[in-house]
This record gives C-alpha cells, structure tokens and sequence, in this order.
C-alpha cells in the first residue's frame, strides 16, 4: 500500500483508542449491485477479474456442472455458481449466481484477523486484504460467513475479491462490472443501487416472481455486493447462499467477552501473587531446622 | 555443594526436559497472548516476525506437548489422588500462610501440585486437540469451518487457562524457597524435604537407611 488512502475505517487487530488514518471519511458508501435475474452466466466477469487482477488460476477439470473452476481459490476472486432448480410445477430453472466477497459493513474476516492492519475497510465500505501483513493462519475463512477467504498454497497468504479497490479510488468501476454484456452487474453508491434494485424488484414481482427481493442481509450490516433475486425469500437455492448470515457465535465470543474475561483473569492472578508475596513474605525452611538436620546428618 | 546432605528430587533427563519445555511455552505462550491481545502483538517478535511466529508457533508447541507427555510418564505415579490429600485440602488456609504446623502427611507432592499437574496435561491436551484443527496449512483445511470456529474459541480458552496455571506454579515455586533449586540442580536440602513433604521425606529416609540409595 504505497498510496495511501487515509480514509480507513476498521482495521483489523487495532486498539480503538489507535484508529488507521481516517481523516478523509466523508465518501459515500459504494455497492456493487448483481441482478441475477439478468445474468446469462458468460463468466466475463470472471475472464474480466483475471485479467484486471493479473490471476492465471490452473486449468481445472470439468466436474460435471457448468461451475469452472469449480471453486474460490486464491487466484479465483469470482466464480459464477450454476443451480438446475425444480419449482413446485416441475418447472425446470436456471439460477446463476456470481459468487464472490459480498465486502460486508460488519466483516467477520476482519473481526478474526489477529494481525494489525492485514485487512482494513475503507470508508466506502471496501474491505481489502494487504496481503504484505498477513501472517496465514486462515482466521478470516472462520470469521466468513461466506466462505469465501482462501489461503494460496504458494505464498501462504489470503486472497479475495478486492472489489477492484484499486479501480474505484481512481473512479472506475470494478472490472467485472465494466466487461458484463448483459447489464447484470452496476457499480454506484449503494443509495443508488438500492434504488435501482427495488425498481427491477418491482418489476419482477409484477412479472409472477412474488419473491423477488434485494439481497442486503442486516445480520452483517448489509453489505456492499448486494444481489436482486428471482426468489430472495429462498436464499439458499443460489448455491447455499446463507438466509441470515451472522458473524459466528463462536467468534463474537472468543473476539468479544472472552478478551476483557482474559485481561481481568490476568491481572487478579498477578495481583493475587504479588499481594500474597508481601503479605505472607517468603515460605522458607526454619534456620533451626536446618542446622539441626546438618547435625544430625553430618 | 555437599550431596550427602541433600536428597535427589528431580533427575537430570527430567529437569533437563522441564527446562526446555519451559523456553519453548514462553515462546509459544507469548506468541499466543500476541494473537489474543491484538495490542500485545509485539510480543510474536519472540519468533522474529509475525509470519514467522505464525508458523513456528504449533511445531513449538507440539514439543511442549510431547516433552510434557514424557513428564507425565516419569511422574503420574505420583500425582495420583490419595486419602492423605483431604488433610491438605483442610489446611489448606494454613499452608497458604506459609505455616508448617501440623505436619500433613504430604507425599512427594501436595494436593494443589498434583491438580496442576492434572491441569497442565489436560489443557495441554485440549490444546492439542483444538490446535491440530485450526493449524494451518496441514490439517484446518480437514475439518469443516464451524469446527475450525470451536477449535478456535477452545484454544483460546485452554491457552489462557494453561498460562494462567503455569503463572501460579512459577510463583509458587518462587514463594517456597529452594524448589526451583530442586528444579534446576535436582537437589533439596532434608529441612525442606521434611518441612514440605513430610511423608516423602519419611519414605525416602527409610529407603535409605535400608539400601544406602537415594531416591
């Protein structure tokens, strides 16, 4: 990170009374918006993040579904996931989705990350992974509930979708939304792009899709990749996409009062023996008893 | 130092283990408390970087693990609960002042010795365990995420538990003058053998008195 953007808004492992740089906070929040029921699943978008990012991920093979590679990997920030659905009149459907880090307003890879400044959220709401910090230890895919970090096998880092960080401070959009043929992914403020999502909401509702919806999930803060879905009221048929995705309980315990239950433990212990060292003094073996032992010994 | 006036308490391959042992928890227990408490991160500098302390952070502490394992052998056999134990536990407000009346019929080691040992192996282990889960890049990529949270939350809770254990033995053998001498030359004076561990000091003086070899 040779430009620096001052406008960091959480970084991970940091004291809140040491915030990052921030002083340039006043940016509105950005969203990229993918309308799933427009995409055609080309995968432009995923030749368009490769190329963009300069990612050469290997020739896989083919697994018996459209799904190519048939995984986020560290050198796959984005990959269209394929869904063959029945509905309930037997109705064959497509539904295509494009996977990715959905750059969440309360990111649990954040909140896990145990090495200062190894992933930071801008004050646009892009949350980023400087890769030169991170130590490895694969704490934010448990911090995901997207699964969606992946450790790279050749440098033993993490790697996601930047949403084209890089792109967007200079005022471009995100390469995959520049290359998509079909208008199925925009890049706005997220003002913007809720609104025009409600619009097509409306309009597919108004086509037969009575569960068209957004899909903004408010257990993590919403997010800043947020989907139009033919059946936002079914999540999980978009390639077990989560209902209600939340930061685990497990990690809000051991992130949240698992920390102060630790510092308070550690100070009673060591106040506890500092305390009883001047208090009680030294337990030592009586002079007498000594003597008379080498006495009776010698 | 004249050994006919001491009693052998620890031995070399023991002490020896113990010693390293403890460099290698400081290493990994530092290195722990410097992902646990983000603001403590410096203290992972015990490694030389933060990646590097990532990484050697389980290989030390699979050391620490089989070196206490091999404890564990040596000295299980006298670590076990016995009925003298309850006189400890009775006193237990007089042994914390430091008095030595009335004598409790201690073995080679009291009650609150032998519950830290039992501690210490078992979060040792809870440590293993949880920690073989969460370690990356070897085995974490195994398990299903949610266990990878649970062994992560647990590692925590055993790791500060077991740091918190370790800090009471070190002050304890530092408030009972001459333990860590036993600890480090093996050796304790009769008194201290007497004072501290009555029924020991018996049986070890009987041994003697029978074949002349220390124990």
């Amino acid at each position: 990170m040779s430009m620096q953007s001052q406008d960091i808004i959480k970084r991970s492992a940091t004291n809140v009374l040491t915030p990052a740089p921030r002083a340039r906070d006043h940016q509105a929040e950005v969203a990229k918006l993918i309308d799933v029921s427009i995409c055609i699943g080309c995968k432009a978008c995923q030749v368009a993040c490769n190329e963009w990012n300069d990612l050469r991920d290997e020739v896989g093979h083919n697994v018996g579904v459209y799904d190519n590679p048939a995984d986020l990997s560290a050198e796959t920030w984005t990959l269209m996931r394929f869904d063959e659905v029945e509905d309930e009149s037997g109705k064959l459907e497509w539904l295509i989705r494009k996977d990715g880090c959905m750059h969440c307003a309360d990111p649990g890879c954040l909140k896990a990350c145990p090495q200062p400044g190894a992933i930071i959220q801008y004050a646009n709401g892009i949350v980023d992974f400087q890769s030169d910090h991170c130590i490895g230890c694969g704490y934010c895919i448990a911090g995901c509930p997207f699964d969606v970090p992946r450790i790279s096998k050749k440098d033993n880092k993490a790697y996601k979708c930047t949403l084209c960080v890089d792109r967007v401070s200079v005022g471009q959009e995100p390469a995959c939304v520049k290359t998509c043929p079909t208008g199925a992914i925009n890049f706005g403020s997220k003002q913007d792009m809720l609104h025009q999502a409600s619009e097509r909401v409306t309009e597919l509702q108004g086509r037969g899709f009575a569960g068209a919806g957004i899909y903004d999930p408010q257990g993590v803060g919403g997010t800043h990749v947020v989907y139009v879905l033919q059946h936002a009221d079914k999540p999980h048929l978009y390639h077990k996409l989560p209902t209600d995705p939340r930061i685990s309980s497990a990690i809000h315990g051991w992130k949240g009062w698992l920390k102060p239950v630790a510092a308070v433990a550690f100070f009673a212990t060591l106040a506890g023996t500092l305390f009883h060292y001047v208090g009680v003094g030294p337990n030592e073996v009586e002079e007498a008893d000594e003597k008379h032992e080498e006495d009776t010994h010698a | 130092m004249n050994k006919d006036k001491l009693i052998l308490r620890t031995r070399f391959i023991e002490r020896a283990s113990h010693w390293v042992m403890v460099l290698c928890f400081l290493a990994v227990a530092l290195s722990g408390l410097s992902w646990f408490f983000p603001s403590l991160n410096g203290l992972n500098a015990v490694f030389g970087t933060p990646q590097l302390a990532r990484i050697l952070h389980p290989f030390f502490g699979v050391v620490v693990f089989l070196l206490l394992a091999f404890l564990f052998v040596r000295f299980v056999k006298y670590n076990l609960p016995e009925r003298e134990d309850l006189a400890w536990f009775r006193n237990v407000r007089q042994v914390l002042a430091g008095e030595h009346e009335p004598a409790l019929q201690i073995g080679k080691y009291n009650a609150g010795q032998k519950i830290l040992f039992w501690g210490i192996m078992g979060l040792i282990s809870v440590l293993l365990v949880s920690g073989v889960v969460i370690w990356r890049p070897y085995f974490a990529p195994w398990f299903s995420i949610p266990s990878i949270r649970i062994g992560l939350l647990v590692h925590a809770i055993a790791g500060i538990c077991l740091i918190l254990l370790i800090i009471g033995h070190a002050y304890l053998a530092f408030w009972v003058k001459g333990s860590i001498r036993g600890m480090v030359t093996g050796y304790v004076s009769r008194s201290w053998a007497k004072t501290h561990h009555d029924r020991w000091y018996r049986q070890i003086s009987n041994k003697q008195s029978g074949s002349g070899k220390q124990q």
